[in-house]
């Protein structure tokens, strides 16, 4: 092909972009506040494929060292695999909020135009930090490393400069919500929804600052990462849960909002102190054993509550629902969080056994499932309400066109995700036994457990595991792009009265 | 079936008045809590060694009354031969702090525990019995840093750090950092490490 047909056929598609852009902004069947979600969605599912790609390449390099070494190493890997997820998380977030925003305030978003500039600002930063990771990587031992390519601390990599925008973005964020809230009605779930956006930005700031010392470095960085996954994001998904227990089953206001309150009262009541667990051994005070212990000890009874809520809602209702799909991935959220942060988060929480597990692969295996069972479930289930919507609030229960897709994808992922974590816990009992009990954790044990057969089976079945995952990310990708189309019947009407009398 | 109001202690303003008492009373109590760990790990406080600890012997050994192993601070020791003063030490560890973050080092390793798993912890990383002997440790460890494909310690493992274009001033900061990281009282972890020159006692 000539250098002028590439030209054209690069117009072409470019154009095609445009008028496909053009026709969903047209779209009838959804508010602003619904396209907007929907634009956070679409990239959170690029961010989740980046994820199970990036995890891919870690997970090889357990098991084949010297794949792409000193091209795209193991800390470049993992860093895209964790940055990805805590972002895409996060786009879903804003994308389930923005999604009912409207329904719940009874008006259209105050300031959706700041809304739509701050998705592009976001977006444009995503990719130019993810450019910087992949391309530059690395850089020299000053503050301007730390302000223009990476800041070096997990979960929290992203340079200085895009600490500051993701504050600007979270912050307009939060006056389309209370603004909209405020013209519009509040409710529960906006009381509480609007309270805890104010902390989970305000917690932003504890990481936004470089120490010397780095016990103190630690101590303010878990206020992020803890306070964020184990307090707010959890009050911030039970939010979304409530309003969607409401749509999808039809589930009376006042029990699912007296239950957002519950779940407020133990989840905060467990979570902001059970931050001591993280506590034992950065350098802070015995006393920290005691309280952290003590909380995060009963940090899965919130947890617990919501799948008795759930599980009864459902029955309750007699499984009667209109949507399928996203109903499913509610259900899987219910299991998986209550599994993945409750169960696996409390078998290694405790100071006296948590001195053997710290650091091992037994926080891979925890991190694995609650992230999943947590915050990737409900997201999905959103992915599938707002397909629903866009395609005309279309049929999407039994007896749908290809409906072996959306439920092969939900099996592969959730096995996929279950058979990582079974074999990262054995890999991490291995570790904690060989490195820590036997050898003292010093380096000839830690490489002692990691060259031993049982550890290097286990992450070669993660890898197996891992692929599953991956094939059900792409089913899911396509199911999204497909479900629905051509659908002519009407979902199913769901009344409250009549389900619950 | 007539509507019943339900009784106080299932109704909702019962628990909105409990979930905002709770998450207001524990954040009171996280506060202040932080406010004495603020001043228990301070370089230079009970916890935290001041950064010239650097220029002391520093060693790890199992606590009696305790029943855990904890850091000790012997005689001195300077590092690479000189003795620095507070100021000069908090630079060259600071120095090295930023170049552990800027080369991305928690992203295979973990420090005090947290971090990635690919590669060993560095907690205690200065007093490993890999380096065979104190004598020899400082220099080791910066050829190590310099060119770690070509003294690579990858004990059977095929696991090799990279080269991360580490310049020799970055390299003896970030051993300042890790002597002084391991200095501090992480509350017995890891436990039951035996630190190098301690094998015989």
């Amino acid at each position: 092909m000539t250098l002028q047909a590439y030209q054209e056929k690069a117009e072409g598609c470019a154009a095609n972009c445009k008028q496909r852009y053009a026709a969903f902004m047209a779209n009838p069947n959804l508010s602003g506040g619904q396209k907007l979600a929907v634009h956070y969605f679409t990239v959170a599912m690029v961010l989740f494929m980046a994820q199970l790609l990036f995890g891919l390449l870690a997970g090889l390099q357990f098991i084949f060292p010297s794949f792409l070494y000193e091209i795209l190493d193991f800390n470049v890997n993992r860093m895209v695999h964790i940055n990805a997820m805590v972002v895409w998380m996060l786009y879903g977030f804003l994308g389930s909020v923005y999604w009912f925003l409207e329904d719940e305030s009874g008006v259209p978003i105050v300031g959706l135009k700041w809304g739509q500039l701050a998705f592009w600002v976001l977006t444009g930063a995503v990719t130019i930090v993810v450019l910087v990771y992949l391309l530059i990587q690395i850089g020299s031992g000053t503050d301007t490393s730390l302000w223009l390519i990476n800041e070096g601390r997990e979960y929290i990599e992203a340079p200085r400069w895009a600490d500051i925008g993701i504050v600007v973005v979270m912050l307009t964020f939060f006056y389309n919500v209370a603004a909209t809230f405020a013209k519009g009605k509040w409710s529960g779930i906006a009381g509480v929804l609007t309270l805890d956006l104010v902390a989970l930005a305000g917690l932003y700031l504890a990481g936004m600052f470089y120490v010397t010392n780095i016990s103190v470095d630690q101590y303010w960085w878990w206020w992020v990462i803890h306070l964020w996954v184990e307090a707010t994001w959890e009050v911030l998904v039970g939010c979304i849960m409530a309003w969607s227990l409401m749509k999808l089953l039809g589930v009376r206001r006042k029990v699912v909002q007296t239950w957002l309150y519950i779940e407020v009262a133990l989840m905060f009541g467990s979570g902001i102190l059970g931050l001591g667990h993280h506590y034992f051994w950065i350098g802070t005070p015995e006393y920290w054993f005691t309280i952290g212990g003590f909380f995060s000890a009963l940090e899965p009874i919130p947890l617990v509550a919501m799948v008795v809520h759930s599980i009864y809602d459902a029955g309750a209702h007699k499984f009667k629902n209109s949507n399928h799909p996203a109903l499913a991935w509610i259900i899987a959220h219910a299991f998986g969080n209550f599994l993945g942060a409750g169960v696996w988060g409390f078998m290694h929480t405790l100071p006296q056994i948590n001195l053997y597990t710290h650091g091992t692969q037994w926080s891979a295996s925890h991190g694995h499932l609650a992230f999943f069972g947590a915050y990737a479930t409900i997201n999905i289930a959103f992915f599938y309400l707002a397909a629903q919507q866009a395609r005309g609030n279309v049929w999407m229960g039994g007896e749908l066109a290809n409906g072996w897709r959306w439920k092969a994808a939900a099996i592969l992922l959730n096995l996929g995700v279950m058979g990582m974590t079974v074999a990262l816990l054995i890999a991490g009992y291995e570790q904690s036994f060989i490195e820590r009990a036997v050898e003292g954790s010093t380096w000839a044990g830690y490489f002692a457990a990691q060259n031993h057969p049982w550890f290097m089976q286990a992450m070669i079945w993660r890898m197996v595991f891992g692929l599953m995952t991956a094939v059900g990310g792409g089913l899911l990708l396509w199911d999204l792009l497909e479900i629905g189309k051509g659908e002519q019947r009407p979902a199913a009407v769901i009344d409250s009265e009549a389900v619950t009398h | 079936m007539t509507e019943q109001s339900p009784p106080r202690w299932a109704s909702e303003t019962f628990w909105k008045k409990t979930a905002i008492w709770v998450t207001g009373g524990s954040f009171v109590l996280l506060v202040i809590l932080s406010f004495d760990s603020m001043k228990q790990i301070s370089a230079g406080g009970p916890r935290v060694p001041a950064y010239s600890v650097i220029n002391k012997d520093v060693s790890y050994r199992f606590d009696k009354a305790k029943q855990r192993y904890q850091p000790t601070i012997g005689d001195d020791a300077p590092l690479f031969g000189k003795t620095l003063s507070e100021a000069e030490a908090e630079k060259l560890v600071d120095h090295g702090k930023k170049t552990v973050q800027a080369k991305n080092c928690m992203n295979c390793h973990t420090l005090l525990g947290n971090g990635a798993y690919y590669a060993p912890d560095l907690t205690k990383a200065w007093l490993d019995q890999g380096w065979g002997a104190k004598e020899s440790r400082e220099q080791m460890m910066v050829n190590f840093l310099l060119d770690p494909e070509k003294n690579a310690r990858t004990y059977g493992s095929n696991r090799k750090m990279p080269n991360l274009d580490i310049t020799p001033p970055e390299a003896e900061a970030i051993v300042a950092f890790l002597k002084w990281m391991s200095s501090i009282d992480t509350n017995g972890f890891p436990h039951n490490f035996i630190a190098l020159g301690e094998e015989d006692k």
